[in-house]
């Protein structure tokens, strides 16, 4: 008589960003090895991590969007996800987009993720936790490049056209890039730190897995010439705010969120860089 | 006619800098700055001094204006703040311990 159940295996690997590993766990060796060539060199060792997902495989198109699905960005906060909802209720958070259904647990630090085999929808349930748990520690994802140079991050931030692609095109070789599209900014004693990440925009280059501290957060601009120059503090906050990823529909995170931006505009310099599309923009970044 | 009272609404966030007031809804991440007169209005919203107190004390001096033209304006602004959820209006006393959980850092 035959088996009518099988032993699954269970494959894992550890994503480990900003030094959070996070283990996914599938049941697929496909989508494994397609998780390990798009987090290449963001794969981590730990056998500790900080918290695991269970992804649940399903046909494209069997996650329907929910019912209700925010349509517009929201004033204040960038948001490349658009028609995410991210809610909590009795200490979960349910993530929602029209191609997955996540769930988490912070405090059993245990989530699931329901997707199609696709390297995008849990690319957006990275991001989305990475910046709930952020947003707790006062740092955040921001909208922006980055790049390190002399043992020193930048910034680099704006909407899509301002020049984040532009600018990391331009980069000079002593210069590592960390991200052209979402930067990772936890923080860290008095000051902040940057992290790349594997999180691509057009440039479609993986940032390096590699940190520094914060030395300035430049508002970007196309003009005539190279030049920086100062930002008044509101401005500077605004802008940051306008710039930052989140997510939750959660008014104690958006307060914590809301006075981590302006924590980090009275510790690190803001200015505007405007710049011509050449090389030479990077004689002012040192 | 009845003393209108205001009260910082505990559910945003809220910062002054560089005497730019910002304030975040918790409710949907909205932004607000505030001008001068609705800044000095949302410092003194303690929930107990009637509006037209503030007016007198506050706004007045910062703007050589008459009293009755500026309460005029001053409700203007306390109602539309309310409108956004930024301050909560009453023509009763608002009690502390609900109206200053929201104070600004």
């Amino acid at each position: 008589m035959p088996e009518l159940t099988a032993e699954v295996e269970r494959l894992s690997l550890v994503i480990e960003i900003g030094r959070m590993p996070v283990r996914v766990n599938t049941t697929d060796p496909d989508f494994l090895a397609m998780l390990e060539r798009r987090y290449s060199g963001f794969l981590g060792s730990s056998e500790k991590a900080e918290m695991e997902f269970d992804v649940e495989l399903v046909q494209p198109g069997f996650v329907q969007p929910s019912f209700v699905q925010r349509d517009s960005v929201q004033p204040g906060f960038a948001d490349p996800d658009a028609g995410v909802r991210v809610t909590h209720q009795r200490g979960r958070w349910s993530l929602t987009r029209g191609d997955f259904r996540a769930e988490w647990n912070p405090a059993a630090r245990r989530g699931s993720i329901r997707q199609s085999a696709n390297p995008y929808s849990i690319d957006a349930v990275l991001r989305i936790v990475h910046s709930l748990v952020l947003a707790r520690q006062g740092g955040f994802l921001l909208h922006s490049a980055s790049a390190l140079r002399n043992g020193k991050a930048f910034l680099f931030a704006g909407v899509s056209g301002a020049g984040k692609t532009t600018i990391s095109r331009l980069a000079p070789p002593d210069a590592t890039l960390l991200t052209d599209e979402i930067s990772y900014v936890r923080k860290h004693d008095d000051g902040y730190v940057a992290f790349g990440t594997p999180f691509t925009g057009e440039l479609a280059k993986l940032g390096e897995n590699v940190s520094a501290p914060v030395a300035a957060l430049y508002l970007l601009a196309q003009g005539p010439e190279n030049r920086i120059d100062p930002v008044a503090p509101g401005e500077a906050a605004r802008s940051l705010l306008a710039n930052v990823l989140f997510f939750a529909e959660d008014e104690e995170l958006v307060q914590a969120e809301f006075h981590s931006a302006f924590e980090f505009v009275s510790r690190v310099p803001v200015s505007r860089l405007t710049f011509v599309p050449d090389a030479r923009v990077w004689e002012l970044i040192r | 006619m009845s003393r209108l009272f205001v009260a910082r609404n505990p559910r945003v966030a809220a910062r002054c800098l560089d005497g730019e007031m910002m304030i975040m809804s918790g409710r949907d991440s909205t932004l607000f700055t505030l001008n001068r007169t609705a800044t000095i209005l949302w410092q003194a919203a303690d929930g107990t001094t009637p509006l037209d107190e503030i007016v007198q004390s506050k706004i007045c001096p910062a703007f050589d204006v008459e009293p009755a033209e500026a309460l005029h304006d001053a409700e203007n602004v306390a109602r539309e703040l309310a409108s956004h959820e930024i301050l909560q209006i009453s023509e009763e006393p608002i009690p502390p311990a609900t109206a200053l959980a929201g104070e600004s850092r």
